[in-house]
């Protein structure tokens, strides 16, 4: 069964700036590997629970208290840009 | 090439007197210096602080002061395991010249062991691939025939410990990442259950089936490394905090009296007439000791391949959206932040991370999910169904760990799907969260080295190790690759 992909729509939702020739190329692998992975479409989904964790552990908290984090320096100097202690990014929008 | 110590030996070694850590670790050295130019098993070596971390072992040991079993031992670590202030890629452009402000808990545990760090090795980028050729900065190849993959995504790792440039090495398995390499380069890999090594400062692929795990010359050193490792973190939300099992416990017990399984799915079609031959011989073996064989059908192994390869890219799409060029890591151009953000995104990922994450996105997408990832997920649910019923008839599942031996460089690249059945005999175990180990049984007739997988139900790392140990035993395997070291 053939899959359909609008590959525009979803390299946008990946945040991906993909040319044309290449969306195109991802395109068709896709398809390939959606139609092998469409075989899951053959279980009998009724009397199975979605499931994750094999222990059966859900949420673990902590006390809410406050423990010391990074240094605000250490993980500042990792990043490309950055000024008076804070990330510098491009505006979020475009115009002037 | 002369052999290199287990963990074991090179232990005995050290409290005998008859070598240090420092003269350990430059022996490790020097073979990575001897095999580097062949293999390519690391990204960074970092000799002056690993000498460092030697010369304190032995200072320590000279004091009275033993830290356990991997107190002075050369080991290496995957590299997307985060190491402070020492270089972490993950194998991607898009995390050149990182440098983490904090260890991950595994490294913690073995600093606090006593561990040698020699170095961060080599893998597919993200841990995402069956053969290390993924990775940015080159692929790793087999010292057995370097012509050939030496598995993936824990490549780097596997080979480092066949050739002997790191006594022990950790690794993370997501759909195979450990077994498989260990497999195809004739050293033992085994992923824990899930939940029960830490994933802090692990990068993460799949957070619902990442797992990290040892990879040793030997069973009994992956016994051991595993205790050092394992444990319960506060910092990892999905961290196992009740009784954790004794894996040394049955190593010397035998196998006489248990129930053996044998997965009916895992054989036929698609596997080497070799590796069918040197599994059923095992299994004759271990029949031969006092084994109860059963034949036992998985029927929803059929359809695990399909599951993985939608939740495992569905993972990876949602936790690589933090790889966006504002915090850390490579930045493009943009003039706006959702532009710069793309535009990183597309310089900084390599072709099989970008397929993944399209992957994922699209069965994540509004209209797809129920049909795709909803799907999935009750598969996995299936697979645990599954294991639960053999379970109650037998106490180890056993397979192949995968149904080739090392296939050439380049075999595979051109197609994914062919590439994804490198895992078929992997992915059910971390669908299921379920501990497994790869141990070497033999060579084709080709001199490749064939892996057989030892699978148990959640906690059950005695009773693996145990039947592990056993097959070990019989397999008489010697770990010698035909790799000519070059003097450097």
């Amino acid at each position: 069964m053939p899959v359909e992909i609008d590959i525009e729509h979803v390299a946008r939702l990946a945040r991906l700036d993909l040319s044309a020739e290449e969306l195109e190329g991802y395109k068709d692998q896709l398809g390939l590997i959606l139609e092998h992975a469409a075989r899951v479409q053959s279980l009998d989904a009724e009397p199975h629970a979605e499931n994750a964790h094999p222990l059966g552990l859900f949420n673990s908290f902590r006390d809410d208290v406050v423990l010391p984090s990074l240094d605000r320096d250490e993980v500042l100097a990792a990043a490309p840009e950055t000024a008076e202690g804070y990330f510098v990014v491009p505006p979020a929008m475009e115009g002037e | 090439m002369s052999p290199m110590p287990s963990v074991v030996e090179a232990g005995r070694w050290l409290r005998d007197g008859e070598t240090t850590a420092v003269r350990l670790l430059e022996g490790a050295l020097q073979r990575a210096a001897n095999c580097e130019a062949q293999i390519h098993a690391f990204l960074t070596i970092d000799r002056e602080r690993a000498l460092e971390t030697a010369a304190r072992a032995d200072a320590d040991l000279a004091d009275g002061i033993d830290r356990g079993p991997l107190h002075g031992i050369p080991i290496a670590l995957k590299d997307n395991m985060c190491t402070r202030g020492v270089e972490t890629t993950a194998a991607s452009q898009i995390l050149a010249g990182y440098r983490p402000p904090y260890d991950a808990t595994v490294v913690s545990r073995l600093g606090e062991g006593g561990a040698v760090v020699v170095g961060k090795t080599n893998l597919d980028e993200f841990a995402m691939g069956s053969s290390t050729e993924n990775s940015a900065y080159g692929p790793t190849f087999n010292p057995w025939d370097i012509t050939r993959v030496p598995g993936g995504s824990s490549g780097g790792s596997a080979a480092a410990v066949a050739v002997g440039s790191s006594v022990a090495a950790l690794g993370s398995d997501t759909g195979g990442s450990i077994r498989q390499p260990a497999a195809l380069c004739g050293v033992v890999g085994m992923k824990p259950t899930y939940g029960t090594v830490s994933r802090y400062g692990l990068i993460a692929f799949a957070s619902s089936l990442d797992q990290i795990g040892p990879l040793t010359r030997t069973v009994e050193d992956s016994a051991l490394t595993l205790e050092v490792i394992w444990g319960h973190d506060p910092l990892d939300a999905t961290s196992y905090s009740g009784d954790y099992p004794d894996p040394k416990a049955g190593l010397d017990r035998g196998v006489a009296g248990l129930r053996v399984g044998v997965v009916k799915e895992l054989s036929g079609e698609g596997y080497e007439p070799a590796v069918e031959s040197a599994m059923g011989e095992m299994v004759s073996r271990l029949e031969g000791a006092g084994v109860e064989v059963v034949e036992v059908s998985l029927p929803s192994f059929e359809i695990a391949l399909s599951a993985y390869y939608l939740i495992a890219p569905a993972e990876c799409s949602a936790n690589l959206a933090r790889f966006d060029g504002i915090r850390y890591g490579h930045r493009g151009q943009g003039s706006t932040t959702e532009g710069l953000m793309s535009r990183t995104r597309a310089e900084g990922f390599g072709p099989e991370v970008t397929r993944r994450i399209l992957l994922g996105t699209y069965a994540l997408s509004a209209g797809y999910y129920e049909a795709f990832y909803g799907q999935a997920q009750r598969v996995r649910a299936a697979i645990q169904e599954d294991f639960t019923r053999a379970y109650q008839q037998v106490d180890v599942l056993v397979s192949p760990t995968s149904p080739t031996v090392a296939f050439a460089a380049g075999e595979r690249t051109a197609n994914p799907l062919a590439m994804y059945l490198s895992d078929i005999c992997t992915i059910p175990s971390n669908l299921a969260g379920h501990p497994a180990i790869s141990v070497p049984v033999g060579l084709d007739s080709q001199g490749l080295p064939i892996g057989f997988q030892v699978m148990a139900p959640p906690l059950g790392e005695e009773v693996m190790y145990q039947v592990a140990a056993e097959v070990e035993r019989f397999a008489g395997f010697e770990l010698a690759p035909t790799l000519q070291e070059v003097a450097s």
